[in-house]
């Protein structure tokens, strides 16, 4: 059993163990409490490579990150497979008691063996799961027999998404005259361990980015008459092959989505953008689709509304100047089903500046977020960080260049402002604590329970458990794009104005949320938000069409496991407990004996002296 | 410690106790019912010593260590005298229910003496505090690990097991002796029983010196035995006897009739 220092997980060493000898039966990483200085990436150098749209038939040269590394940091350990359980303990009380029985049983002392009892540990993390996706899937049993049982389980959660304006959303296939600017964010990100999932540079910056944007545009889209639909996106499932994404355009293409492919217009993806230094972006865009000449227009277009946007802000724009490959995104699901007019913002031109991509140091510190000491909790959410201030400034930039992009005047950009406090709040509320006072008016009663006092984690785990980021931002959608409805909470969660309306569940969602409490008194006065939020199913095409051998969507699974727990203890020397065996068998049969020989002489044994009475002469 | 330790200390521990209900009790049904009803007697005097224990822990204040540990010493004191009462208890039962029996029973002779009476019923009382003294030791022991990650000696197991078939041998020896004390109305030789019951608990009390505790333990379990055999209607003589194959067949096969 290996207990080792963080600074020691890395892959020379990790390979070291899983290879060199068969002998090593689990290993326990201690998390450190400060991000290490040199950055860890535990994800591929190139992300998403065979999933996204380059490959040998679109754009050679630009497939598997020939032109630039995405990740150079990445060690590519998420993706290798081992044998035996790898932990990560906390350095907590615990963790000290685990050292400080190695220090007093196993280190050797002047180089010679250490002597028993030595102390052992025993870690558990028993996973049914074998082999592969095709394989495990194949061996579950359920709906074949009476006790179904599953090894494995696909990875889903819910895309979660609202149009700007009312759309019809129980009417599915092509909607006739509607043209679509998709804004779109990505919900999810992961870590080499379980549980720990922080993204709060891969995931929560975009998608607190476009929040709030989003919110910022609701005066702005309900006054103007804008000729196209701004449509907001959250995809889930990103991190495995764009499990999100390419479901709903697998949707999309069948007809199973309120809107289909011909309604799109152009996407404007939001990526990493937490640690834009020097106030700049960048807009990443595909080589391979401008080529065609009305896509290259629409494009010029985008990048000139996002240029224009960005005037008068603290924010610039630039676009890369050389000819690369899009960063790993999801526009370019979009681009495998036809050439899309589409910019990706991110805060890096070739590769990543976040160092700690998909591991589990992408939390605040990775965001340069800082809080002055002392704050209570409650201050914390209310104050504002650099990082909120300048997220704000581009969550300005997307909304006026999406407000152009969807047909606004230029004129009516000034008013759309993204607001500081609520940006500080989400990224309070994502990356520091959900279970606060803000995000408890705003959710229901039965997702507040979901609610922790730390960092979502943003995995997207199984179809059946809902992860936080999908609950916290569907509320937070709805209360930043909707409105109070004056409606009974029996009408609300019926999903109707009043008694006799039939008509408004197609066009909005309806949802009765906590509230706050009134100064006087403990109960919570709810009420009910209208919103076009919806969420659809983000399981990977694969699992619907049962091909889980496919190389276009994606066949990630998750394995079923028992109770994960360790112990330590020590564990005595085999000669130890072979000489108890042994003794105890010889007891017992020298007893064995012993009882035998004197219960057949009991008579002579425990008489009182007595001559023989039957001996005669 | 794994199943070696398990098997091994379960050896050790009923290893005496297991043959000798194997060849002196387990044929004849009168001796196992005794046995049983010994065991239960037993069991209902720790009932009752645990019982005024329980109370007086509640009723005392848990954080204080050298009340707890003046508890544990009046708990163990308290519970050998109950049972060594328990056993003067099942004494008078059984006299009084042998003389049922031979009221009952068609035979003129007793269909079990006194002396034997005395062997089962000590024998019941080692089984059951056997039993308890060890039964959650060797459930332990089924683990992988061993006693000794706080810094206690490693030798838990075995020592148990070791104690545990003293205590067995003990009880047996202790109930013949007993018995054959009442009988004979000599009230030294109760007050021996229970003062050595008594040396041998708080012998105890010096864990985990387990060599401080064991080893006395087995002298007076030795001396006990030897006591217990000349009780019996043991002598030198006869164990002479016996171990020089003299006995009665031989001795007959030396006078055949002429």
């Amino acid at each position: 059993m290996v207990i080792m220092e963080s600074a020691l997980f890395t892959r020379s060493v990790m390979m070291k163990l899983k290879n060199g000898s068969s002998r090593v039966a689990g290993v326990a990483v201690v998390v450190p409490s400060a991000n290490p200085p040199q950055g860890f990436s535990p994800h591929n150098k190139c992300p998403n490579e065979n999933s996204g749209v380059y490959s040998e038939s679109y754009g050679p040269t630009l497939a598997h990150c020939n032109t630039t590394v995405w990740n150079p940091l990445g060690n590519g350990l998420s993706y290798e497979e081992f044998d035996f359980p790898i932990f990560s303990l906390k350095d907590d009380n615990d963790t000290q008691l685990i050292k400080q029985c190695y220090v007093d049983h196993n280190r050797p002392v002047n180089g010679s063996d250490p002597q028993y009892p030595l102390c052992a540990m025993q870690l558990f993390s028993h996973m049914s799961a074998v082999t592969n996706t095709a394989t495990c899937m194949r061996r579950n049993t359920n709906g074949f027999t009476f006790s179904p049982e599953s090894i494995c389980e696909p990875l889903g959660d819910h895309n979660i998404w609202a149009p700007a304006k009312p759309l019809n959303t129980t009417q599915k296939g092509h909607k006739a005259g509607e043209s679509m600017v998709m804004a779109t964010a990505r919900l999810d990100s992961r870590s080499f361990f379980s549980e720990i999932g922080p993204g709060a540079e891969s995931a929560a910056s975009g998608l607190i980015t476009l929040l709030a944007a989003a919110h910022a545009l609701r005066n702005a889209t309900q006054e103007a008459q804008l000729s196209r639909t701004i449509f907001y996106t959250f995809f889930h499932g990103e991190t495995f092959d764009y499990i999100g994404s390419s479901r709903m355009v697998y949707d999309m293409e069948k007809n199973q989505f309120p809107i289909d492919l011909d309604n799109v217009h152009s996407v404007l993806e939001i990526g990493q953008v937490g640690l834009f230094s020097s106030s700049k972006v960048w807009l990443h865009t595909d080589p391979v689709s401008r080529r065609n000449g009305s896509v290259e227009e629409e494009v010029k277009k985008l990048v000139s509304n996002l240029q224009t946007a960005a005037k008068g802000l603290n924010v610039s724009v630039e676009e890369p100047g050389v000819t690369q490959p899009l960063p790993p995104s999801s526009l370019q699901r979009f681009l495998r089903a036809r050439p899309f007019p589409g910019v990706v913002i991110q805060d890096y031109s070739s590769s990543f500046a976040n160092m700690y991509y998909q591991s589990m140091f992408d939390n605040a510190d990775s965001l340069k977020m800082s809080y002055p000491p002392n704050l209570t909790p409650e201050e914390q959410l209310n104050y504002v960080t650099d990082t909120a201030k300048s997220l704000a400034e581009l969550a300005t930039m997307v909304a006026r260049a999406l407000f152009v992009q969807a047909g606004g005047e230029e004129s009516q950009v000034s008013a759309i402002k993204a607001d500081e406090l609520l940006v500080s709040r989400m990224l309070y509320s994502f990356v520091i604590a959900s279970n606060n006072s803000w995000i408890q008016e705003l959710v229901s009663s039965e997702s507040a329970a979901q609610l922790i006092n730390e960092t979502a984690n943003f995995y997207i785990s199984v179809e059946r458990q809902t992860s936080l980021p999908t609950v916290l931002v569907q509320h937070l959608l709805a209360n930043l794009t909707g409105s109070t409805a004056n409606v009974t909470q029996e009408d609300c969660k019926n999903q109707r104005e009043n008694q006799d309306d039939k008509e408004s569940k197609h066009l909005y969602s309806y949802s009765w949320v906590q509230g706050a409490a009134p100064p006087n008194s403990t109960e919570r006065k709810g009420f009910c938000v209208r919103s076009t939020v919806h969420g659809t199913k983000a399981l990977s095409p694969a699992f619907e069409l049962e091909d889980y051998n496919s190389k276009d969507y994606s066949t990630w699974t998750e394995s079923n496991w028992k109770q994960i727990k360790g112990r330590i203890f020590l564990v005595a020397s085999h000669d130890l407990e072979m000489l108890t065996l042994g003794l105890g068998i010889a007891v017992l049969l020298t007893s064995l004996l012993l009882t035998y020989v004197m219960s057949s002489k009991a008579d002579i044994l425990f008489s009182t002296g007595r001559e023989p009475t039957s001996a005669t002469y | 410690m794994t199943a070696a330790v398990f098997f091994g200390c379960t050896f050790i521990a009923f290893g005496p106790a297991i043959s000798l209900f194997l060849f002196t009790i387990a044929r004849e049904p009168l001796r196992v019912i005794f046995l049983i009803a010994g065991a239960f007697f037993w069991l209902v005097s720790l009932l009752l010593a645990s019982l005024v224990w329980f109370i007086s822990v509640q009723i005392s204040n848990k954080e204080s260590t050298s009340q707890q540990k003046g508890l544990l010493i009046f708990g163990v004191v308290l519970s050998v005298l109950l049972q060594e009462t328990f056993r003067f208890a099942y004494y008078k039962l059984l006299k009084k229910a042998n003389e049922g029996l031979l009221a009952l029973s068609q035979e003129e002779t007793m269909p079990i003496s006194i002396q034997q009476l005395a062997y089962v019923s000590g024998l019941g009382f080692g089984f059951m505090s056997g039993a308890f003294s060890v039964v959650n030791i060797l459930a332990d022991s089924v683990g992988p690990g061993t006693v000794g990650i706080h810094g206690d000696s490693q030798h838990y197991f075995l020592s148990s097991a070791f104690m545990t078939m003293a205590i067995i041998l003990l009880h047996m020896f202790w109930g013949v002796i007993f018995f054959d004390g009442c009988e004979k109305q000599r009230w030294f030789v109760v007050a021996a029983v229970v003062v050595s019951h008594l040396v041998v608990s708080c012998l105890t009390f010096q864990n985990p010196q387990y060599v401080s505790s064991l080893v006395p333990t087995y002298i007076i379990m030795l001396s006990m035995g030897i006591w217990a055999f000349y009780t019996a209607g043991g002598s030198l003589r006869n164990l002479k006897l016996c171990l020089t194959c003299k006995d009665k067949d031989f001795l007959l096969a030396n006078h055949r009739p002429r």
